[in-house]
């Protein structure tokens, strides 16, 4: 079955990841083995009520239904959920885990929530995050708390809501938050994890398809701003992305001369 | 009205509705305290440091002594139950009035510790270690104040009900004595976790 | 207080001739108390239901002001008539509260369970009468708690219902309150579990072995071990969580943490995802607690109107057991998406799978039920039989979400909000109506009006659908629940006819409930008098008490004589055969 076809009658959003169509295949396997289940139950949920209700010369009998069919089919049920557990679901969550490209060949990126924005923390040229320190943060242009006088951190390039990042490139995402719990959702690379202050949760991901823009968003409950706690991802050609990194290089050393 | 076996033995189960009704009370309990040493642990693995109790100044000697306390108390606790099935009356209020009383002599121990804490500006904020320490400490002493209450009650105005029902009253304190060891026995757990480990 | 006892003199041979209070409000009957908790939960159903249609407003048309509403709610919640965000997660936090802790279990497990459990298994009352009083005030001062949270400084909770933290410790005075109204909720609950579990266990009557047992009583005991068992870590967590609100501890506050530019005072050291442990420890259990009550009062409706035995009656049974058992295993299928390996993460789906099976078989049970039956469709039996499909949903939904690999897409989204209110709101609180229902007539000794009742089902049914189908689509299509304005994003902004459709849907939705809050008071009153102790020819033991029962229910203790649901028996002349009747 390609992937067009099975996508076209559940109104997913559009899958623009490396791992994301396997994300949409058990959903809509388990989507199968729902409407199966509840379509024979149906069929046989009416029948009854029509076919036993209440009339005249029409009595009660004492000894239950033999249910041969509906073990079988309960067994079946079993079955089914087994393979979709262990066929499907373990090992598509564990190539999300655990199959993580190498850091030096994936690009490394940052990601901090805070209320309410997402901030973008990238290496730079020399592929060294600089030293950050909770401290060092403030609202006047270092928000992320990075340590100056750290010399990986003159080029680290640094982004609020804006989110580039290359095309069949995998990227490996660092994902963690200043203040309270965010999830990091960019819905059409299937990528979804929470930003738990204290702790840093990398994923990883390879967008595929779809240069443009798509929107993040925050699937946690944050507070007040939380609805509006979004950014952009842009998936660039390597061209673009090449680009922009070296627009934003030359940027930090106008600023710094 | 009368509610069948609320003093008497259930023929099937054995044991009449207060005692099957303190059993199930505590088990809640032991997944209160059980939570709670749960999380202790959660956040003892996950700290990166974590000190020993004596080396941020509590005291071993005291908390010792608090738990001689607190045994004993549990010993006297029974010798006013056995004192009610052996009908002697004021055996019992003796006995009983000394378990209060050992209940008092924790709490004015733990008293003198809190306040030495706090003389050494430690609170419950100053770090993780005195966070779970308060909390624990604290809610057991909750648990003491209650048993003291009950325990008083049982001793004073509650013990009006021995003249008329003896065989209820005496159930009664074995319910109390059920619930006071096991706050003893959150203690004989805390010893350790908190002082020695 | 003197006056009534003036009015009673001492020497009236029963003292049952209570004053008003002792007898109507302070009273330790168990079937005054349920009949307490029942009003009082139904008004809180009402309230909760309100919170939610009020929020509806504002995710059909955003930011659209309703002026008098600004007026009456106040330039804090509605300045000018417009929804403030804090308003928003207000609503939406308390209406989660109110409609679990304050309005369902109360009603399935404090009214039903009280009026009805003691009753069923012939017992005069509960084990510890005063125990029960006491359990219903800690419920009522929990819920005044929780209403006066609304007029604290900064409003109430907004956190959400889980109440995650840094956030809500963090939050407004309001999550204070919310917290102190949870430790009274969980010693209510405490102590009813205690005197459900002594009562079953100690005070069945003569006869009634354990495999006697309607399969409401068990949905009873089993609930009442997962309240007594599952609520203590919560009231834990809410220890912790006050201490870090009031005593500046940081259980559950990593160090580092920078709130709007500002450092936070607090040490550090702690961690957010314990409470999220010690929550859903309580609360997956706790989803349980809503719906095997629900399953027990379909089960008892199913069985009288089908006029034969339940399919499977041990089976059931055995399942709501390993069902209460495994429910204490699954709680950290709500937090897949907070970092969790491949280790932790395939232990919690292979155990959310495994507390399915039991579902479905208790499901597929009743449904074997249906064969070979003759089905009067009374209302009480249009609600439990609805319940099959609308809980079948419901179920099934929960696939998905149990799963890690989907759950990835769907987690978060109004998709979730779809399958749990499809457990909970067609589920047991159709169940819920069925028992109301079915025993009006044993408490009031009078019938509801049938006619006013099927319209009321009908219209739910259909609201119901209207409201919570679509959110599967929303979800399915990625949008995330909990927004204020749900244009804010592009993708919501298509999406927004299916906003304008649910509200509409939740508003008809209430509208359809009028029949029956006219139908509960009318027939009060000038409801058809019922002619029997057993108008529905049922065969449980709560038919054969008078109606209503008197205090201490039984004139003489029942006696049991056979299985709970003997209907149709071969060779009988009668279609139902009583458990309390002796025949040769």
């Amino acid at each position: 079955m390609n992937p067009g076809t099975w996508r076209d009658w559940l109104p997913y959003p559009p899958n623009l990841s490396e791992h994301g169509p396997g994300v949409d295949q058990l959903n809509t396997y388990v989507h199968y083995l729902m409407f199966v289940m509840f379509i024979a139950w149906a069929i046989y949920f009416v029948y009854c009520l029509i076919h036993f209700r209440k009339r005249e010369g029409h009595k009660a009998v004492y000894n239950p239904a033999k249910g041969k069919l509906a073990k079988v089919s309960e067994v079946g049920v079993i079955l089914a959920e087994a393979i979709l557990l262990i066929a499907l679901s373990m090992p598509a969550w564990a190539a999300y885990k655990k199959n993580f490209p190498s850091r030096e060949e994936a690009l490394n990126v940052r990601v901090i929530g805070e209320q309410f924005a997402w901030n973008f923390h990238y290496p730079g040229n020399d592929g060294v995050f600089g030293r950050t320190d909770p401290k060092l943060m403030n609202n006047t242009g270092n928000s992320l708390g990075i340590d100056m006088s750290d010399p990986h951190a003159k080029d680290d390039i640094i982004t609020l809501n804006e989110f580039h990042v290359p095309l069949n490139k995998p990227v490996i995402v660092d994902i963690s938050s200043k203040d309270v719990i965010h999830s990091f959702t960019i819905n059409v690379l299937r990528v979804k994890q929470d930003a738990v202050p204290g702790m840093v949760i990398p994923i990883h991901f390879k967008a595929v398809s779809g240069v443009g823009a798509h929107e993040i968003t925050c699937a946690q409950l944050c507070g007040l701003g939380h609805y509006r706690m979004q950014g952009f991802v842009y998936i660039d050609t390597s061209e673009q992305y090449a680009q922009w990194h070296a627009q934003k290089e030359s940027e930090l050393q106008g600023a710094s001369q | 009205m009368e509610i069948p076996y609320s003093v008497k033995a259930n023929p099937v189960t054995g044991i009449p509705n207060g005692k099957f009704g303190i059993w199930l009370f505590l088990a809640s309990e032991v997944m209160l305290f059980g939570a709670l040493f749960s999380s202790y642990v959660l956040l003892r693995v996950g700290a990166d440091v974590w000190p020993h109790g004596r080396d941020v100044g509590l005291s071993i000697p005291l908390a010792t002594l608090n738990t001689m306390v607190l045994i004993a108390s549990s010993v006297t606790m029974v010798m006013a139950w056995a004192s009610l099935k052996m009908d002697q009356f004021k055996k019992f209020r003796l006995y009983l009035g000394l378990t209060i009383l050992l209940a008092f002599g924790f709490l004015v121990v733990k008293y003198f510790e809190y306040t030495a804490k706090f003389h050494h500006e430690i609170y419950p904020s100053t770090s993780t270690f005195f966070a779970i320490y308060f909390t624990l400490t604290g809610l057991h002493g909750l648990h003491v104040i209650g048993g003291i209450i009950v325990n008083s009650y049982l001793w004073g105005p509650g013990a009006k009900v021995w003249r008329s029902e003896p065989d209820r009253f005496a159930n009664r304190i074995e319910y109390a004595g059920l619930y006071w060891h096991f706050v003893d026995l959150v203690w004989i757990f805390l010893f350790p976790v908190l002082y020695l480990l | 207080m003197s006056e009534v006892v003036n009015h009673h003199p001492v020497h009236e041979a029963h003292h049952e001739e209570l004053g008003f209070l002792r007898k109507y409000v302070f009273s330790t009957d168990h079937k005054v108390i349920g009949i307490q908790y029942g009003l009082t939960a139904l008004v809180f159903l009402l309230f909760g239901f309100s919170l939610i249609m009020l929020l509806r407003w504002q995710l059909a048309y955003p930011g659209k002001p309703v002026i008098w509403l600004g007026k009456i709610l106040g330039e804090n919640f509605m300045p000018g008539g417009i929804m403030l965000p804090e308003f928003y997660n207000m609503l939406g936090a308390m209406h989660g509260t109110i409609m679990v802790f304050l309005g369902i279990v109360p009603l399935a497990v404090g009214a039903f369970g009280n009026y009805v459990m003691p009753l069923q298994i012939g017992a005069p009352d509960m084990a510890f009468p005063k125990i029960n009083a006491a359990s219903y005030w800690f419920y009522f001062v929990g819920g005044v708690v929780m209403l006066y949270s609304f007029f604290v400084p900064g409003g109430p909770a907004q956190g959400g219902w889980t109440s995650y933290t840094p956030l809500a410790d963090i939050a407004p005075v309001g999550q204070t309150w919310w917290l102190v109204g949870m430790v009274f909720l969980i010693t209510s609950s405490l102590l009813g579990s205690i005197n459900f579990i002594v009562t079953i266990v100690q005070m069945r009557t003569k006869g009634l072995s354990f495999w006697r047992l309607p399969v409401f009583v068990w949905a009873q005991f089993v609930t009442a071990f997962l309240l007594l068992l599952a609520f203590p870590p919560l009231e834990a967590a809410a220890v912790l969580q006050l201490m870090d609100r009031l005593a500046g501890t940081s259980f559950f506050l990593p160090s580092g943490l920078v709130v709007s530019g500002q450092m936070i005072p607090n040490t550090g050291g702690g961690s957010p995802l314990l409470w999220q442990h010690l929550f859903w420890f309580l609360a997956h259990p706790e989803v349980y607690v809503l719906i095997l009550p629900g399953m027990g009062i379909v089960a008892e409706v199913i069985a009288n109107n089908t006029r034969k035995p339940l399919w499977g009656y041990k089976t059931i049974v055995f399942s709501i057991l390993f069902i209460g058992g495994m429910s204490f295993t699954v709680w950290a299928h709500h937090m897949f998406m907070t970092g969790m390996g491949t280790t932790m993460s395939t232990f919690f789906q292979t155990t959310t799978m495994i507390i399915s099976i039991p579902s479905v078989i208790i499901l597929t049970s009743l449904l074997l039920s249906l064969w070979g039956a003759s089905i009067r469709f009374t209302t009480p039996m249009l609600f439990a039989i609805a319940f099959l499909p609308m809980f079948a949903i419901g179920g099934l939904t929960g696939l998905p979400l149990g799963l890690t690999t989907s759950d990835i897409h769907l987690h978060d989204t109004w998709y979730v909000i779809g399958h749990f209110h499809y457990v909970v709101a067609p589920g047991t609180i159709f169940a819920l109506f069925a028992g109301i229902y079915y025993w009006y007539p044993k408490v009031t000794g009078r019938m509801l009006n049938s006619v006013l009742g099927k319209i009321h089902f009908w219209l739910s049914l259909v609201f119901m659908n209207g409201v919570f189908l679509p959110m599967l689509i929303q979800g399915m299509a990625g949008m995330n629940r909990r927004y204020y304005d749900p244009t804010a994003t592009p993708w919501g902004k298509a999406m927004q006819p299916f906003m304008e459709f649910i509200s509409w849907s939740a508003w008809l939705l209430a509208i359809s409930q009028i029949p029956f809050v006219i139908n509960f008071f009318w027939s009060m009153w000038k409801g058809r008098k019922v002619t029997s102790d057993n108008p529905w020819d049922a065969t449980t033991l709560e038919w054969s008490a008078p109606t209503p029962p008197p205090h201490g229910n039984f004139p003489t203790p029942p006696e049991v004589y056979r299985e709970p649901y003997e209907y149709s028996v071969p060779g009988k002349e009668k279609d139902f055969s009583p458990q309390f009747i002796k025949e040769a």
